[in-house]
């Protein structure tokens, strides 16, 4: 018996659960959302369709699933952590053979009610499996060899499903997420050190290789990886986009337009102006304040899950919060640098905010799990 | 499992220690952030409030100007019109719908037409402009133009559109532009991004496809500001395209309009090739159809019409199909045999009208047999036997060998789509094709250009031109790109005797100039201008022994497709060859009747460079070729441009 379940007893049952939430953080999901609310009202021109109202159902939904989840105590999302993973995976399978096609890209299983997009619940899953990976693996053998290399295969397979897709930015939250876990649960920093150092290596063989014998790329995948790097190499592709974001964000100003008064984003310029671009139009209408507010909020529920995990002594608990903690993280951070020309342009959409029904489903899921550590911590009093 | 909470207060200790690190680490980023905030709104926010308020900043692209397309003279075959137009750009409007709503009640557009637009606006981004309305009267350009407050977004253009003057004369040659598709797009690893432009129009086939790149040149782009309605305000930098290169071809433009009207409406092909210098003069496949129709996209029912059509318009004969070249190939047969060394030019085989090879009976065309025949006299009267024999001794694979130093089972390198390469059967393509071993009745089928034998149009021109000259002359229909002249298909001496080529020479002439003649009928009068020929006509069924002992079917008496194919090649003047002509009739019956009158009508219209005088002919068949000249010249006659078919 774990130390957890040993105790048990000491944790709040039946509906005293549900004082035991952490209230702090469902207040700050609540208004992150409402800004999302919010904007999709004003770049649909002041109207609840078509963006705010399957919005809305949806946030209802997913508070719905997060409380369920939060109910159901935290060693059972332990036990089933393995399930999870391998069924992400067989759902990433099975997009690659039966999935919709949008935006060029496989992504999409159609469910009836809406569309599922498996890569985002792969995120939550391969987190929930690290860490509880983490927690049965006795602490003396994280650092070995082979235990570092079974979870790295565990992070690698579902990252090459979706980069086959193909969706960069999902690929890249995979790793650097599952990657945080690892660092979390105490792999030797050296571990990490080596995999920069051979990263920064390979990409400096491959520029270096240009224009030599040896070349590693062909030309006009170096002309690619240009334009990706810099869009304003191509002003009528990808740097488009990228000059009419900055101009509209831009033009904010210190206090913004005033709700509704965005000029920028209202005219045809982004075609994702309601999902992965829908920063700009906060930004225009609110400025610095209103841009610099939603970060702070978004930093403070990072912190309060950070809290959390350090104030819980189950360590399936802790990375798991932290795992989803930097997911979350990464998911803002991507959109940010993005829309404000400091990444280029992949598709990561703004966390509860942009338009979208499986991001905001499985978030709030996930959500339900770090509500579900917190009360079913256990509690020093009852030993 | 049980563990000591100790251990386990260490790996949470070192847990929080690291929790705290990849905070701050967050924390750090989030201040980045925020510092980038600052500067893009704060620090350089004037900038960019200019820029938004005042004026934007709008791509266009400026599309490059298609090279055209000229004949050897400089009569335009493919040029661009301007083509006025009502355009949209989407990102100049706030209300698409409405703006589009305003149009319509100034300017009478067809729902399909919107109802297209709107399908580009959707695909395409929002700096493109994207057709509302093509062809558009002067009317109703000026009616927008006086309304432009009123309509956001919607302007008057002028572009260029494609255009072929010459109608359906050119349409196998030259092909057409079309506007480009997804699938095309598909097929590219990087397409350039004017190609991106909704309904650019692009080369789908032929000479436009397969020198779409020369032919497109590259788009420029230019910046402009333009202020809030979307008028532009001034341009902030301009990058300027390059025109596509202008392309000089071969074809004699009034050649190539004579020999479509010769063919008529028959199933048929001719080619007609510079021997000086391997240039295609005219290269015809009948019947033809108006490329004009596919440029903007072809309506559903003028396309059934083409593709249902059992002579086939769309399929471009001339290097594309492909037919047993039958008795034309006897000069390839004859010149191996000779060459080899296995017979001379007196000796002579006994025809008694078939030969019996591997127990099977080989028959010649002449039931009764030719008696006693020498090489010219198996030329000039068509004999099969001479040449089953001879080949025999000769062998396959020689045989070949020589039909491919002259151009035949080659894929000649023309800017035409689908060149085809024929077949010259050697052992061990039967070998590796069928998995048979080769039969010595295959050698005599063969040695009569029928069995596995099968040569295009433009391959028999061409062995007529080597034929003629004895050099390699290799076919080409590029004259010059830009006035940059293209090198000429003289080609080098094939290495084959000379006296070899004049005897077989000699049997040509003889066939169209001597009384006993296949091509008699057909011949050419005048010192000078004497043309030498070959008749062939190809089965396309297999006559059964119970047929042959009935007495075989005539062709007149056949359903059409399963009548011989008629052919003919030929080159003139004799004594100083300038040109070679090559006709196949689908279908048509016997060569010295159905094709053999028609290339020499061709030869005629080449060697006088326009209509040939009367005297030319013979007497005999004066009077009937001068009402054939006044009715070809009355066909001639080109319908007005413009009558195109309305889209469906």
């Amino acid at each position: 018996m774990s130390y957890l379940e040993y105790h048990a007893k000491s944790t709040p049952t039946g509906l005293r659960k549900v004082l035991h939430l952490n209230w702090g953080l469902l207040l700050l999901l609540i208004t992150v959302s409402s800004v999302g609310f919010l904007m999709l009202y004003s770049v649909a021109g002041g109207s609840f369709s078509p963006w705010v109202e399957p919005q809305v159902k949806r946030f209802g939904l997913g508070l719905g699933v997060m409380f369920v989840v939060a109910m159901i105590p935290i060693w059972f999302w332990r036990n089933v952590s393995v399930l999870a993973y391998l069924g992400s995976l067989g759902l990433l399978v099975a997009v690659e053979l039966f999935g919709t096609v949008g935006m060029g890209a496989q992504r999409w299983i159609d469910i009836g009610f809406m569309r599922l997009q498996p890569s985002e619940v792969t995120k939550i899953a391969l987190v929930m499996l690290l860490a509880a990976y983490y927690d049965w693996l006795p602490a003396e053998k994280t650092s070995r060899p082979l235990w570092v290399l079974l979870p790295v295969a565990l992070i690698l397979i579902p990252t090459a499903l979706v980069l086959k897709q193909p969706d960069l930015g999902t690929s890249i939250l995979l790793m650097a997420a599952g990657g945080g876990v690892m660092f979390l649960a105490g792999v030797h920093w050296a571990y990490f050190a080596a995999v920069i150092a051979a990263g920064v290596g390979l990409v400096s063989a491959v520029f270096q290789s240009r224009g030599t014998e040896w070349q590693l790329l062909k030309d006009y995948q170096f002309r690619r990886i240009d334009t990706f790097l810099d869009p304003s190499q191509d002003p009528l592709g990808a740097g488009y986009h990228i000059t009419q974001s900055k101009i509209a964000l831009g033009s904010g100003g210190w206090s913004g337009r005033g709700f509704m008064q965005g000029t920028q984003s209202r005219l045809n310029f982004l075609p994702e102006k309601h999902t992965d671009f829908i920063f700009t139009t906060l930004a225009e209408e609110f400025g610095f304040i209103g841009g610099f507010t939603l970060l702070f909020i978004y930093m403070l529920i990072i912190l309060f899950c950070i809290a959390s995990a350090i104030a819980t002594k189950d360590r399936f608990s802790s990375l798991v919060i932290l795992g989803i903690a930097i997911t979350f993280f990464l998911f803002f951070a991507v959109n940010m640098s993005m829309v404000m020309g400091l990444a280029p342009v992949v598709g990561v959409p703004l966390p509860m905010v942009s338009y979208g029904g499986s991001a905001m489903l499985v978030l709030l899921g996930a959500f339900g799990i770090v509500q579900s550590a917190h009360i079913h911590r256990p509690r020093q009093s009852s030993r | 499992m049980k563990r000591n909470s100790k251990d386990q207060d260490a790996s949470h200790g070192r847990m929080t220690r690291r929790a705290l690190f990849l905070g701050g680490l967050q924390l750090a980023f989030a201040g980045g952030l925020a510092a980038r905030m600052r500067f893009l709104q704060v620090d350089q926010a004037d900038e960019f409030r200019l820029l938004a308020e005042e004026n934007r900043i709008n791509f266009e692209l400026l599309p490059p100007a298609r090279g055209r397309i000229f004949d050897r003279n400089g009569k335009v075959i493919a040029q661009n019109s301007p083509s006025y137009r009502i355009v949209i750009v989407p990102e100049n409007t706030d209300d698409i719908e409405l703006a589009i709503a305003k149009l319509r009640r100034l300017v009478d557009i067809p729902d399909e037409d919107i109802a297209d637009a709107l399908k580009d606006i959707k695909s395409s981004k929002p700096f493109h402009r994207i057709t509302l309305s093509d062809q558009v009267a002067w009317e109703d350009i000026a009616k927008v133009a006086a309304n432009a407050p009123a309509l956001p977004g919607i302007e008057p253009d002028v572009g260029l559109t494609r255009v072929y003057p010459q109608l359906s004369d050119f349409a196998h040659v030259v092909g057409y532009v079309g506007p480009v598709s997804d699938y095309d797009l598909s097929k590219m690893e990087a397409p350039d991004p004017v190609l991106l432009t909704p309904r650019f129009q692009f080369g789908k086939v032929g000479f436009e496809a397969k020198l779409e790149e020369q032919l497109r040149g590259k788009a420029g782009t230019k910046q402009v500001e333009v202020n809030a309605y979307g008028r532009v305000m001034r341009e902030l930098g301009r990058r300027e395209g390059e025109a596509g290169a202008d392309m000089q071809l071969t074809i004699d433009a009034d050649l190539q309009n004579y020999v479509q009207a010769r063919l008529g409406r028959e199933s048929a092909a001719a080619v007609v090739i510079d021997c000086e210098d391997g240039g295609i003069r005219a290269i015809c496949s009948s019947p033809s159809f108006d490329p004009n129709l596919f440029v903007r996209g072809i309506s559903v029912a003028d396309y059934r019409m083409l593709t249902e059509d059992n002579y086939r318009p769309l399929s471009n004969k001339t290097v594309q199909g492909t037919y047993p070249p039958g008795s034309t190939f006897k000069m390839i047969t004859a010149l191996a045999a000779l060459e080899e060394g296995v017979v001379g030019p007196e000796e002579t085989v006994w025809c008694p009208g078939h030969l019996k090879v591997a127990g099977r009976r080989f028959h010649c065309w002449k039931r009764a047999g030719h008696g006693h025949v020498d090489l010219n006299t198996s030329l000039k009267r068509s004999c099969d036997v001479y040449y089953y024999d001879v080949a025999i001794k000769t062998g396959i694979d020689k045989i070949s060998a020589m039909a491919n130093k002259f151009g035949l089972g080659i894929k000649h390198d023309l800017p035409m789509s689908a060149v085809a390469q024929g077949i010259t059967p050697t052992k061990e393509w039967k070998e590796r094709s069928y998995g048979k071993d080769w039969l010595i009745g295959d050698t005599a089928n063969a040695s009569i250009g029928q069995g596995y034998m099968l040569a295009s149009p433009l391959q028999l021109a061409v062995m007529s031109a080597r034929l003629a000259t004895g050099r390699s002359v290799t076919p080409r229909l590029l004259k010059s790109i830009d006035g940059v002249e293209q090198p000429s298909g003289a080609g080098e001496p094939l290495g084959i005797s000379e006296n070899s080529l004049r005897i077989v020479r000699k049997g040509m002439y003889s066939v169209s100039n001597d009384r006993r003649g296949t091509a008699y009928r057909s011949r050419i009068i005048g010192d000078g201008m004497r043309m030498a020929g070959k008749t062939g006509t190809s089965q396309v069924r297999n006559i059964t022994a119970a047929e042959r002992a009935a007495g075989v079917i005539r062709n007149e008496d056949l359903p059409w497709e399963r009548r011989d194919h008629a052919l003919f090649v030929s080159f003139a003047p004799y004594d100083n060859p300038k040109y070679a002509v090559a006709v196949v009739v689908e279908h048509g019956g016997g060569g010295s009747k159905a094709a053999a009158p028609i290339a020499r009508d061709v030869m005629l219209q080449a060697l006088y460079d326009g209509t040939p005088p009367l005297e030319a002919y013979p007497k005999a068949d004066r009077s009937r070729i001068k009402a054939q000249q006044e009715r070809l010249e009355r066909e001639r006659v080109k319908r007005p441009l413009g009558s195109r078919s309305s889209r469906a």
